[in-house]
């Protein structure tokens, strides 16, 4: 089965079944490996993306229900990596192992579009869903007010 | 570049498994790869003095980093150590990631070694080319070499304000001969840039935008994907299946049956059934309906319960003495007072962010693999044995790892997808699922431990006992039920105590499982117990436990292993001449913990700070963690402080960030961490079972403070693990009287 959707900007037609979670059609069907395995159950996410401008995790979701929506990746959130997220993050040298950041910088960038001033509450809140093994936690937090801009 | 075509050009190379993402774009090479550093060198392609080390006649120098990346920064610290030693402008370097291969010396990252062994070999790659290329200009000008300096890419003869820049000089420098060891002549610490200071980040850009090429994302024309199920408990097998469902899932290809491991694990696989498919989702689906009946074997009445009443019996039972001063049974007899505590820490999981992945591509006479190892050699060593070939015909390729915290330095996962791409004929992905990663990992040891210790009527520490029991790492390699020496000198054997009385006994422990090595490794239970025990100490003799802690440590002095009480100390495969144990060190420490925490005023403020400091991998750190409770009971831990004497640093920034990231790795196994077993097989499965600290249970602050230090260098990845349990839970006994003698903390108190 054929399912249409628009991945950062392209159009794709994807010929896979439509219950493979989005991840593994982002990932195996179309090359986007920037968004990453971690769990598989929606625990860790590794596998942020925006469908929409909204917050999911690829892993969970059905590539079925991004049938006909935008889709968003680490690789199409800016032409050169210039969000300021993704310059905050390299300034404050966030990432060390690096394998959970796509995510962490796609839940940021989507609280960023609608709470461009967000309170550290609000970041915890948005953030809280992204798992990070190595202990980056406090710089996360700090890039994400550098990013918009806060003290 | 329009949108599509540079999804399009990135497809194409990921399909040729040129690029493996942007790590690939100047930064993957194979020994035989023309320019790379590895390569024979051949007249007029430059120079080449070793095999870290190229520096092409277009100026262009290539480095070898030949330790794997892992959060930890080597990436971005040992080329650069070496292009400061060589006078290279880093602009103009470009950094390959080496293969498995004996050439490059030890690769295997962990123990953290990567600085500390490599600070004067690395060195030595970059002041060999330095010394050539000078000579080279030297003889070119018909002027001493002395009277030349080396930087910015160029030789310099500043009395005649005459340069030639490297690439101008690589030709001739090839024709010079390369320096003996002992005629390398290194620069003045002084003159190095690296050291001490913050570096770039070499991967940051990658990673941020998604190119960042780890395990995973390695891709080859025609590759399948593995997902395996293996037997729940350690030795057992496949009694009978049926993959007929499984086969019947568009996709999957075949079902191929791994052969079961024999005693001792070592670095094999563990055996199953893998199912083989075209793409990842596939194969877990096909994982998923596969009807396997299992034979469990001889760990299958491994339980948690009864194996921690086992190891606490143990404890209080007695074993080898290991180490021994003065007289301690009558110390103890003649004492006044004892005190006396068990504790217990439980086994505990790596769970790096990326599970465990390796391509593999196969045929009768060689293979070559891509993983995200932290040991490259013995995976090609694991790889040859398990094919039946030479380590020659084996070709291991390093990508960045997610993560590995020492259980990407077995190669266990890498077998696999080498006997499965053998198998198949095709190039094999294995993908480990977060569930194979939480339930067959090579877990960090259960430990029990029971200190006792005897004051006088004076209310003075006369005799320390300590015993301790975990199965030891060794148990995968020959079936060791008792610690080796090394995992002793982790909190045992190596503890300053200014006490005249000193025992400590290693007690049987026989392993149901895979152990192996985690972040610290015995450092972790051992400084939770010393550290605990002492805080208890200081409040049964009514002191200040930092002032406590400073009398037990003693006056500023080096401690050689009869005073300790021990014949021979393993000091972390270090001279104890070069690397002492120096109570200077370990006070200097504490009392710069202690300032900037405002330990002292402490009692005033409405949150409770607790103590801890240890030694290890050389280095001495001291913790104060804070903690609070809030208005619905629930503690949080509120701030931290980590001070590390670290001997000298080269990369300072990604020595902090180590740290920082430490204290909140200490943190969450202390609060939340635990594995439990029942019939052998693990109980926990993913992240909603095994818990990890999160962004809002973190700390507000994390203060990090490196000290100025003319000691060698240290490790830095580990050390900073081990004091934050027991400066947590000295903490948590400020703040609301519990102690928390068994971890983690949440069994206990509401966190």
């Amino acid at each position: 089965m054929t399912v249409r959707l628009r991945v950062n900007g392209i159009d794709r037609e994807l010929d896979v079944d439509p219950e493979t979670p989005l991840l593994w059609a982002l990932r195996d069907a179309l090359g986007l490996t920037g968004t990453k395995y971690g769990c598989g159950e929606a625990l860790c996410g590794a596998c942020t993306v925006h469908l929409d401008g909204e917050v999911v995790r690829s892993c969970v979701t059905p590539v079925r229900r991004a049938a006909g929506k935008q889709v968003t990746t680490i690789e199409g959130l800016s032409p050169d990596g210039s969000h300021p997220l993704q310059r905050a993050w390299v300034e404050l040298g966030v990432p060390q192992c690096g394998f959970c950041q796509a995510g962490q910088i796609m839940s940021a960038a989507a609280l960023l579009a609608k709470k461009p001033k967000p309170t550290d509450a609000e970041i915890d809140r948005s953030l809280s869903g992204n798992l990070c093994r190595c202990g980056t936690y406090l710089r996360i937090r700090a890039a994400v007010k550098k990013a918009a801009g806060e003290p | 570049m329009s949108e599509s075509l540079r999804v399009v050009r990135r497809s194409f190379l990921v399909g040729l498994g040129i690029a493996v993402g942007g790590l690939a774009l100047g930064s993957f090479a194979r020994a035989e790869e023309p320019g790379g550093p590895g390569a024979k060198g051949t007249a007029g392609d430059g120079l080449r003095p070793n095999v870290f080390v190229h520096v092409a006649p277009d100026g262009l120098v290539t480095i070898v980093c030949a330790r794997s990346e892992m959060g930890q920064g080597v990436r971005s610290t040992l080329p650069a150590l070496i292009a400061d030693e060589l006078g290279a402008d880093m602009a103009r370097v470009k950094i390959v990631q080496a293969d498995g291969d004996k050439a490059y010396g030890d690769q295997n990252t962990d123990g953290s070694r990567s600085v500390r062994m490599d600070f004067a070999r690395l060195r030595r790659t970059g002041a060999a080319a330095r010394m050539m290329l000078v000579t080279a200009a030297a003889r070119r000008w018909k002027v001493p070499a002395a009277t030349l300096t080396a930087r910015d890419h160029a030789v310099f003869h500043d009395a005649t304000k005459r340069s030639l820049g490297f690439g101008e000089l690589a030709n001739d420098a090839a024709k010079v001969p390369v320096p003996a060891k002992e005629a390398i002549t290194l620069r003045p610490l002084s003159e190095l840039k690296t050291v001490g200071r913050e570096l770039p980040l070499v991967d940051g850009a990658d990673i941020v935008t998604g190119r960042a090429a780890f395990g995973a994302d390695v891709r080859l024309p025609g590759m399948l994907t593995a997902v395996i199920a293996r037997p729940p408990v350690v030795g057992g097998k496949v009694a009978r299946h049926d993959p007929s469902k499984a086969l019947a899932v568009k996709g999957v290809k075949r079902v191929v049956a791994l052969p079961a491991p024999k005693p001792p694990f070592a670095f094999q696989p563990v055996g199953g059934l893998a199912v083989v498919a075209e793409d990842t989702w596939s194969a877990m689906r096909g994982r998923k309906l596969l009807e396997i009946a299992w034979e469990g074997g001889d760990n299958a009445g491994y339980d948690s319960p009864s194996y921690r009443a086992k190891l606490e019996a143990a404890v209080r039972a007695g074993g080898r003495v290991v180490r021994d001063l003065g007289d301690v049974d009558e110390a103890l007899a003649g004492a006044k007072r004892t005190v006396e505590a068990v504790y217990h820490a439980p086994n505990l999981v790596h769970a790096p962010m990326e599970p465990p992945v390796a391509v593999a591509k196969a045929d009768a006479r060689s293979c070559e693999v891509w993983a995200s190892t932290q040991n490259p050699q013995s995976a090609r060593a694991a790889v040859a044995k398990a094919l039946g070939l030479d380590e020659g015909a084996v070709t291991v390729h390093v990508t960045l790892l997610g993560g590995g915290f020492g259980r990407k330095s077995k190669p266990d996962y890498v077998v696999e997808a080498a006997l499965l791409a053998r198998e198949m004929g095709a190039p094999v992905r294995v993908q480990w699922t977060r569930e194979d990663d939480i339930r067959h990992d090579y877990y960090h040891s259960v430990s029990a431990q029971r200190l006792v210790a005897g004051l006088d009527g004076a209310g003075k520490i006369v005799a320390w006992q300590h015993r301790t029991a975990f199965p030891p790492i060794a148990s995968i390699f020959d079936g060791a039920t008792y610690a080796a020496p090394g995992q002793l000198a982790q909190g045992v054997l190596d503890v300053p105590l200014s006490i005249p009385n000193v025992r400590a006994e290693n007690c049987e422990a026989r392993a149901h499982t895979r152990i192996g090595w985690l972040r610290s490794v015995a450092n972790i239970y051992h400084a939770f117990a010393v550290q605990s025990f002492l805080d208890e100490l200081a409040h049964a003799r009514r002191m200040d436990p930092a002032d406590h802690l400073l009398e037990v440590f003693g006056p500023p002095r080096t401690w050689s292993p009869a005073d300790l009480g021990v014949a021979e100390l393993p000091n972390y495969g270090q001279p104890l001449d070069e690397y002492p144990i120096d109570t200077a060190r370990h006070r200097r420490v504490l009392e710069r913990v202690t300032s900037l925490s405002g330990w002292r005023g402490r009692a005033a403020a409405k949150r409770a700070l607790g103590l801890a400091v240890h030694r290890s991998f050389l280095a001495y750190v001291a913790v104060v963690v804070a903690v609070v409770k809030d208005a619905a009971g629930k503690i949080r831990v509120d701030e931290a402080w980590i001070v590390a004497d670290c001997g000298l640093v080269v990369n300072l920034e990604r020595v902090r960030s180590q740290l920082e990231g430490a204290v909140v790795f200490g943190l969450s196994h202390a609060l939340y961490g635990e594995i439990t077993m029942k019939g052998g097989a693990t109980e926990q499965s993913n992240f909603r079972d095994f818990r990890l600290m999160r962004l809002h249970e973190a700390p507000r602050r994390i203060h990090v403070e490196v000290v100025e230090s003319d000691a060698p260098p240290s490790g830095v990845g580990e050390p900073g693990v081990p004091p934050v349990a027991p400066a947590l839970t000295n903490a948590l006994f400020a703040l609301t009287g519990t102690r928390v003698r068994e971890l983690p903390v949440v069994r206990t108190l509401a966190v």
